[in-house]
């Protein structure tokens, strides 16, 4: 049983990381119609810069403390991802803005090759390390009801906390602020918006950059935990899923759905792994999303698709 | 003034309803094939014919198939690579446990498991579509990445799921040196762009296009959105799967499930929309630039590079080369989203007129 | 109405009216709703065999949303429709179209990737008989099928007076000439009814009398019967046999153009006081 909880808690853990990713989908879904498969590549350029910055300022500028030198790296790095937000906008949002679906698809798959290779030519494709002082060592909890305790990473466990506080803020901006009202707007129907007076252009780059920042969060706990590298770009094709299950349009649905696929593939892995021969966490995610997609294709929170005659 | 119609007048349909109704473009083509058929094998070197046209004619080959699902059916797939892969290991299976069975044979009831896969994941069209529907199709293609990987009979017990064939031959005729395999490709692929390009004029080709154009009117026609989507899938898997086995046993000899990774779905989804979508010809501009935009990069970079006097290493060339990738893609999206085949029917229309300004 | 006399003599010139038929189509309380929001309400009229039956009324009153309950777009929750005695509680697209029954749309949704010909052509799809098989390898009975309903489009084609546009892909085409178009690809089925929706919204008045020279053609010369949802009242009052009247979903007037024109309950809600 405590193996059982161990695992649940992890799959608690993971499903949690793939949260932070899905909801940059959901932020740019939500304000512009654009599913935007760059996000893998932001998370992992983000995490690149933050990593890079984090390791040339201490020998750059001289500065002794670990933590100024993470906060500066985390301002310069959130810099970046605003500045890549805007170019995206300018040189290729704003191009498209009349074509269907799947030319937008096509060039966010274009945009994610780009940063790719271009971060991994400014910043170097080796593994970087982040460390901005997450505690790394395991905790046990219920020693009392189960022997020796249930393993807890401390890591993961900061990490869903700041997961639920970058969501929590989001929810705020999103309903509370003026901005977040006209990104709804925006979300809703770009024309309409636009005859009232909302800045299109503005807008999209104000969007691309909180998705931007949320990627640089992501970047920083998944690179923290496993170290900045390629592969990260291609977790983000796990997050599809995720938003498929909790929703397109729905940040809650996102966190949701993040959790519901973590705990899945975990426990499907350990205990029907042994069934198919392993490593059926490679698909679990997007079977789990197919049959959403036949039965209920909004996921959970999202809202209906109606198809007009 | 070379390239005009004039006194060229059809007297029936037939006539009219040719692939090439204009006399110039019959005259182009035949010499095309001419060209292809006789003088590439006469002077092209190895190098030429096994590392820049016979995967060209392949994937030409694979996003012709591609094409006619997203193209001319408006489904999007972004699991083509798996269909690819179907294609591959079952022609392997049939090659290998079947004593006899001729390659081609082998290739082609590999295209039909690809078809029989194709129309299964297929099914979800029925409810969905757009991006709804590329998620169920990567569902197919993370599910055949570890089917091939993990099943070990369908790799006949290989390790990590890689296999090779060896002593390919074609009705007597042995398929081993990269001349023979470029004119048996070649073969192949001419034969099935002439079937898909019949297709795509007649009336299932038409039932397509109103199904990606408004699939609402379409029904009240009287056409069926069912037969009509599950059709594009089995053709266009059939077509994708006989290009995996040709990939397999023609170009790499022996393969691993890696070949037919997701890369490869998107690699030829930016084929057909670079080259065009809804157009043959298209899928052959769309393969041709891929496949020689990484080698002209490889080529051009370094050079470029000791111009400048830096000295570029293989890691740095190969991101910079993804780097203007995915930025000539964006690119052509924005400036041409019709792709390569309409700037060159642009063209065309431009020639006819030549010299005259209109 | 200036010009609607011209229509009349247009029509009436030298040619006989066809003798009206049978009833052909019966609609029998027909209630549709969408949610809370009620398109139709206890809806019931019939069609007679080679008439040309209007369907009138305010916009919003719901006579799109019949012509899609008879085409099967959408499916009333009461009522039934019968075709030629056969009745049907819930139509299948397919089965209406199969049945003879063809129509065109309010908001033209035309093949935009497709030339003229082609979307045409379409309309013969269910004539076509030749399977996948044949279409690839296109020699001898698949490539006369193709040949031989390419002749029957063409003298849609020349009826409709578009030879010149015919491998144009009509998103080009000016709204008139794709409405044309829209007609042709009905007209291609061989219906027996043919449902038009608005087929002169947002034309001149020389489009419409072209238009209506094709209407009134193709119900003379093949006994097409037509139901027309239209709002232009000249050409309503003159080329209908009969009319109905639909206001928020419901019936308020079925009749002789005369009939409804006299109808205290038509002249409130729609026509208003004369001027």
């Amino acid at each position: 049983m405590g193996f059982f909880l161990e695992t649940l808690i992890g799959g608690l853990m993971s499903g949690m990381l793939y949260s932070l990713i899905a909801l940059g989908f959901v932020l740019i879904y939500k304000a512009s119609g654009v599913f935007n498969f760059a996000q893998g590549a932001m998370v992992l350029f983000a995490a690149l810069a933050m990593a890079r910055f984090s390791e040339w300022l201490p020998s750059r500028l001289g500065i002794e403390s670990k933590v100024l030198a993470n906060v500066i790296a985390f301002a310069l790095a959130f810099v970046v991802m605003i500045a890549v937000a805007w170019l995206i906008e300018r040189l290729a949002l704003s191009k498209l803005v009349n074509q269907e679906g799947i030319t937008l698809l096509m060039a966010t798959l274009g945009i994610s090759y780009f940063l790719d290779g271009f971060g991994q030519t400014v910043f170097g494709s080796d593994i970087y390390k982040i460390d901005v002082g997450l505690p790394k060592d395991p905790i046990f909890l219920m020693e009392s009801t189960f022997q020796g305790g249930v393993l807890v990473n401390k890591e993961d466990l900061y990490a869903a906390l700041i997961a639920a506080a970058l969501v929590a803020l989001l929810t705020l901006f999103f309903q509370k602020t003026g901005t977040g009202r006209a990104l709804r707007a925006v979300a809703d129907d770009h024309q309409a918006a636009q005859s009232i007076g909302i800045p299109l252009n503005r807008i999209w780059v104000i969007v691309w950059s909180v998705a931007g920042f949320v990627a640089l969060v992501a970047g920083i706990i998944w690179g923290s935990k496993l170290g900045v590298q390629f592969s990260l770009s291609l977790v983000a094709l796990k997050a599809l899923p995720v938003v498929i299950l909790g929703g397109l349009t729905s940040v809650p649905g996102a966190i949701i759905g993040g959790l519901i696929i973590g705990v899945g593939e975990k426990l499907s892995e350990v205990y029907l792994g042994k069934y198919f021969g392993g490593g059926i966490e490679i698909w679990f995610a997007y079977a789990l999303a197919l049959v959403f997609l036949l039965v209920r294709p909004q996921g959970l929170f999202g809202e209906k698709i109606i198809d007009r005659v | 003034m070379l390239y005009r119609e004039n006194g060229q007048f059809k007297t029936s349909y037939r006539a009219d309803l040719q692939i090439f109704p204009i006399a110039q473009d019959r005259i182009a083509i035949v010499a095309l094939l001419a060209v292809a058929f006789v003088v590439v094998p006469l002077v092209a070197d190895q190098y030429y014919l096994r590392a820049i046209l016979i995967p060209f004619l392949i994937l030409s080959l694979a996003a012709l198939g591609l094409n006619v699902l997203v193209g001319y059916c408006g489904q999007i797939s972004l699991g083509t690579g798996a269909f690819m892969a179907v294609g591959a290991y079952a022609a392997y299976n049939f090659f290998i446990r079947v004593d006899g069975m001729p390659m081609l044979a082998a290739v082609l009831l590999g295209g039909l498991c690809a078809t029989a896969v194709g129309v299964v994941f297929g099914i979800p069209s029925l409810r969905i579509k757009g991006l709804y529907l590329a998620v169920a199709t990567l569902a197919a293609q993370f599910f055949v990445d570890w089917a091939f990987l993990r099943i070990t009979w369908f790799t006949n017990d290989a390790p990590s799921g890689s296999v090779g064939v060896r002593n390919l031959s074609v009705f007597g005729l042995p398929i081993e040196s990269p001349v023979q395999k470029y004119l048996f490709t070649l073969t192949v692929v001419v034969v099935f762009a002439l079937l898909v390009k019949n297709l795509v004029r007649s009336a299932i080709g038409r039932e397509w296009m109103a199904i990606r154009d408004m699939d609402v009117a379409a029904a009240v026609i009287g056409i069926r959105p069912v037969y009509a989507k599950l059709t594009a899938f089995a053709v266009s898997s059939f077509v994708v799967g006989v290009a995996g086995a040709l990939w397999g046993f023609i170009y790499l000899g022996s393969w691993e499930p890696a070949a037919f990774s997701i890369d490869r779905s998107f690699q030829l989804l930016f084929m057909i929309i670079i080259g065009g979508l809804g157009s043959i010809m298209g899928s052959f501009f769309g393969a041709a630039f891929i496949v020689l935009l990484p080698i002209f990069l490889d080529q051009a970079l370094p050079a470029l590079g000791t111009a400048v006097g830096l000295r570029l290493d293989t890691a740095f060339v190969s991101h910079v080369t993804i780097m203007i990738f995915g930025a000539l893609i964006v690119f052509f999206l924005i400036v041409e989203p019709h792709g390569i085949a309409r700037l060159w029917s642009t063209g065309k229309e431009k020639l006819r007129l030549w010299p005259f300004p209109h | 109405m200036e010009g609607s006399v011209t229509l009349k003599a247009l029509a009436g010139a030298g040619m006989p009216h066809r003798k009206i038929g049978e009833v052909i189509l019966d609609v029998q309380n027909i209630s549709l709703r969408f949610g809370g929001v009620k398109a139709l309400t206890d809806i019931s009229f019939d069609v007679r065999e080679h008439e040309v039956r209007a369907i009138i009324g305010p916009n919003g009153a719901g006579k799109s949303s019949m012509l899609n309950c008879i085409n099967g777009v959408y499916q009333p929750q009461q009522g039934a429709i019968t075709f030629r005695g056969k009745t049907f509680k819930h139509m299948n697209s397919r089965q209406v179209a199969k049945m003879g029954v063809a129509r065109t749309f309010q908001s033209l949704a035309l093949f935009k990737g497709m030339s003229v010909l082609d979307n045409i052509m379409t309309g013969r799809n269910l004539r076509m008989k030749r399977n996948l098989l044949w279409q690839a390898l296109r020699i001898g009975p698949a490539e006369r099928e193709e040949n031989e309903h390419r002749a029957v489009v063409e003298r849609i084609i020349d009826f409709l007076e578009i030879q010149a546009w015919r491998k144009t892909p009509v998103g080009r085409l000016p709204y008139g000439l794709q409405k044309r178009v829209d007609l042709g690809r009905a007209l291609a089925m061989e219906p027996q009814v043919l449902l038009l929706d608005e087929p002169m919204a947002g034309m001149n008045v020389e489009e419409k009398q072209d238009m209506c020279r094709f209407i009134l053609d193709v119900n003379d010369e093949f006994g097409t019967t037509i139901v027309l949802i239209e709002h232009d009242m000249g050409v309503v009052m003159d080329i209908s046999d009969r009319v109905v009247v639909l206001d928020y979903g419901k019936k308020i007037g079925d009749g002789t153009p005369d009939e409804v024109r006299a109808n205290p309950e038509v002249i409130k809600a729609y026509l208003g006081t004369t001027h």
